[in-house]
């Protein structure tokens, strides 16, 4: 006869050395990224500091550190706007073509091309907007100018080389095109096929059936591909800085030869020459960049991971 | 009193609620195209030939006389339909100009300068003619190198910590600020690197390490975010099995899941190193940039292939033609390497994806 014993203590599973290492250094690297990221914010704002605190006439302008930033702040956000407008409807379009108009062999083929906009190195894109796109726009300004010029925006005098505030939101907003597309085609191939075929089986046309099916499915996708198309558009610094010819004040006026300068092109441009306290200053207007994107890169990413998670598609 | 709703014998036309549907047979809308774009460069030919308007009014012509001939024969719905069509289709048309006209550009201007004496000599004591990128591609690559080097064991260590290991709150955080980190300015990189380093060298330091310490920056969160979707893919079971076996979690992690994903992670790494070997900014003020050959990344200003592009053109020396012609080459030489990379990455998840089936 044998009694059966309580069953001893189940064995503790084992912490193996190789765990605790593999794991340690996975969360490490983990945390690596927000120290990277508090590292920025502290170094910018440490180097910053000497011109925040500098009296206002040592500031290059002599008129103290806002006055300095605010038409950078102007520039920065009039050329990342024109970008938006120019290219959040064109991307919005590409990515319904690509998705549901193209033939289906061509279209993966497609996608491809359009992404090879995005891999285009920035100063390349310089290049080509100085030699390209500036001269080709010159015609458009003075016939602008002549035409248009109760409207602010075109009041002039045209520029004769084309490197104006509009030339440079053109180029941005080429930039920008496939970072939008490429999320607007992702969230469209989403759309649930059920909605589509009930939509097409009711005898919509394809345009009713991507009006009622597709776009409100894809709304929250395309305004936060725009805003982080607006993200990449709001810290764009060499092609800025080749095409645009800045001289700074703040003015609505796009197709002139005066047009307010961007916070990274302005930089970029003054930097290699800088030492002393204008090195603090950039690096200051640095910072405000840097803040201004984190905002809107937060708010982009808000709004598309909200649809993630509603949205049932996962 | 119900009479059966039968067709009526010999063929009259039918009642009732089917509707039958007009419409315009394929050749008729392209020919109805074609006409309305002939008219507009016709139109446009009689104001003074120009090119660009004569393709807007072609355009506009074209879609207008498919929108009208629709309109009368097939109805409203039905013509907005194509009209909306025409739009997309040439909505893509217009985004196709600028990559045409941008590799149209920089292969006209750049193969001037495409010799060897580009690729074998650098710019010491060059004035004028002759002259070459050898350091700048040598410092390119070298960079390139070391930012690879910093940023892929960081970014694969943090993507299998959100898949593998992390859980609740940090792993919510880190996600998030990763998401972040892919908007940061690569202008705002470069300061940051600047900072870091100024305040143990002192201010005007200039060296390699600088531009990669920025440059991976930028390139640590691409890493993790593509190789995260790449981890996320490989099955569960896989892992399940593993375990069953008795194998340790980290012993799974090297030998089961990685092996797997090894195609994708490699794409995934290859992309991000296309994505950072053309970023100028951080570059310009963390590098600098020389006429001679630097190739020790802890000491001094080095050349790289982007920023001597921007330099070249934009203080070309006198004469001006030469160092513009080198700069164009300089910016050939950098989409062939990005176009280069992108096609390696699609070769390797094409040719070394896992087998799937038995």
């Amino acid at each position: 006869m044998t009694t059966t014993s309580a069953p001893p203590e189940p064995p503790r599973p084992k912490r193996r050395v190789g765990d605790r290492i593999f794991a340690g250094s996975a969360t490490g690297a983990g945390i690596l990224i927000l120290v990277v990221l508090a590292g920025v914010a502290a170094f910018l704002v440490s180097e910053a500091w000497p011109a925040v605190t500098a009296p206002a006439g040592d500031i290059p302008g002599g008129d103290g550190l806002t006055a300095y930033i605010a038409p950078l702040i102007f520039g920065t956000l009039l050329a990342a706007v024109i970008a938006l407008v120019v290219a959040t409807p064109l991307a919005v379009a590409i990515a319904l073509y690509i998705t549901y108009y193209a033939p289906r062999r061509l279209a993966a083929g497609m996608g491809y091309v359009i992404d090879l906009l995005a891999a285009i190195p920035s100063v390349v894109y310089g290049f080509w907007g100085i030699a390209a796109l500036a001269p080709a726009m010159v015609p458009f300004y003075v016939w602008a100018e002549e035409h248009l010029s109760f409207i602010p925006l075109f009041a002039g005098p045209a520029s004769a080389t084309g490197r104006t505030m509009l030339t440079a939101g053109l180029m941005l907003g080429v930039m920008i095109l496939p970072i939008i597309s490429a999320i607007s085609r992702e969230v469209f191939s989403q759309a649930p096929a059920l909605h589509r075929e009930a939509a097409l089986a009711l005898g919509a046309t394809r345009w009713e059936m991507i009006k009622m099916a597709v776009l409100p499915y894809g709304k929250s996708g395309v305004i936060g591909g725009a805003m982080l198309g607006l993200g990449r558009a709001l810290g764009e610094t060499l092609a800025i800085a080749i095409v645009l010819s800045a001289s700074g004040g703040i003015t609505f006026n796009l197709i002139s030869n005066s047009n307010p300068s961007t916070i990274a092109a302005n930089i970029a441009l003054k930097f290699p020459e800088s030492t002393g306290l204008d090195v603090n200053t950039l690096i200051a207007s640095g910072l405000a960049l840097f803040v201004i994107t984190l905002a809107v890169n937060m708010l982009a990413r808000w709004v598309v991971n909200r649809r993630a998670d509603f949205s049932g598609a996962n | 009193m119900t009479t059966a709703t039968q067709p009526a014998p010999g063929g009259t036309e039918q009642q009732g609620l089917v509707e039958r549907h007009r419409q315009l047979p394929r050749f008729a809308l392209a020919g109805l195209f074609a006409v309305g774009a002939v008219v507009g460069v016709l139109a446009s030919v009689l104001t003074g030939f120009n090119l660009v308007l004569a393709v807007i009014y072609a355009v506009v012509l074209g879609t207008l006389s498919v929108y009208v001939a629709s309109r009368s024969v097939e109805g409203s719905r039905k013509a907005v339909d194509r009209l909306v069509t025409c739009v997309v289709t040439t909505a893509f048309a217009v985004a196709m100009v600028p990559l045409v006209s941008l590799i149209w550009t920089v292969l006209g201007r750049g193969l001037r300068r495409l010799d060897g004496e580009f690729f074998n000599s650098s710019m010491l004591g060059v004035v004028g003619e002759g002259g070459g990128a050898y350091h700048a591609i040598l410092g390119t690559l070298i960079i390139t190198g070391l930012t690879a080097l910093i940023s892929v064991p960081i970014g694969l260590l943090t993507a299998i910590y959100i898949v593998e290991y992390g859980t609740g709150r940090l792993k919510k955080a880190i996600t998030f600020l990763v998401d972040v980190m892919t908007g940061i300015p690569s202008i705002v990189a470069g300061l940051f690197a600047f900072a870091l380093f100024a305040i143990f060298f002192g201010p005007g330091v200039r060296l390699g390490i600088m531009g990669a310490t920025a440059l991976s920056v930028l390139m640590i969160p691409v890493v993790v975010r593509s190789s995260e979707e790449v981890l996320k893919l490989v099955p569960n079971e896989l892992r399940e099995a593993a375990y069953a076996l008795g194998v340790p979690k980290w012993r799974t992690i090297v030998k089961v899941v990685i092996p797997t994903a090894i195609a994708g992670l490699a794409t995934a790494v290859t992309l991000a190193i296309a994505r950072v070997i053309g970023e100028t900014a951080p570059l310009l003020i963390t590098v600098g940039i020389i006429n001679g050959t630097n190739l020790d990344p802890i000491d001094g200003r080095m050349a790289t292939l982007p920023v001597f592009a921007y330099y070249q053109l934009t203080q070309p020396g006198f004469p001006p033609e030469f160092a513009i012609d080198r700069a164009w080459t300089a910016a050939l030489i950098l989409i062939i390497l990005v176009m280069a990379l992108n096609v390696v990455a699609r070769l390797i998840s094409r040719f070394f994806a896992p087998k799937t089936g038995r």
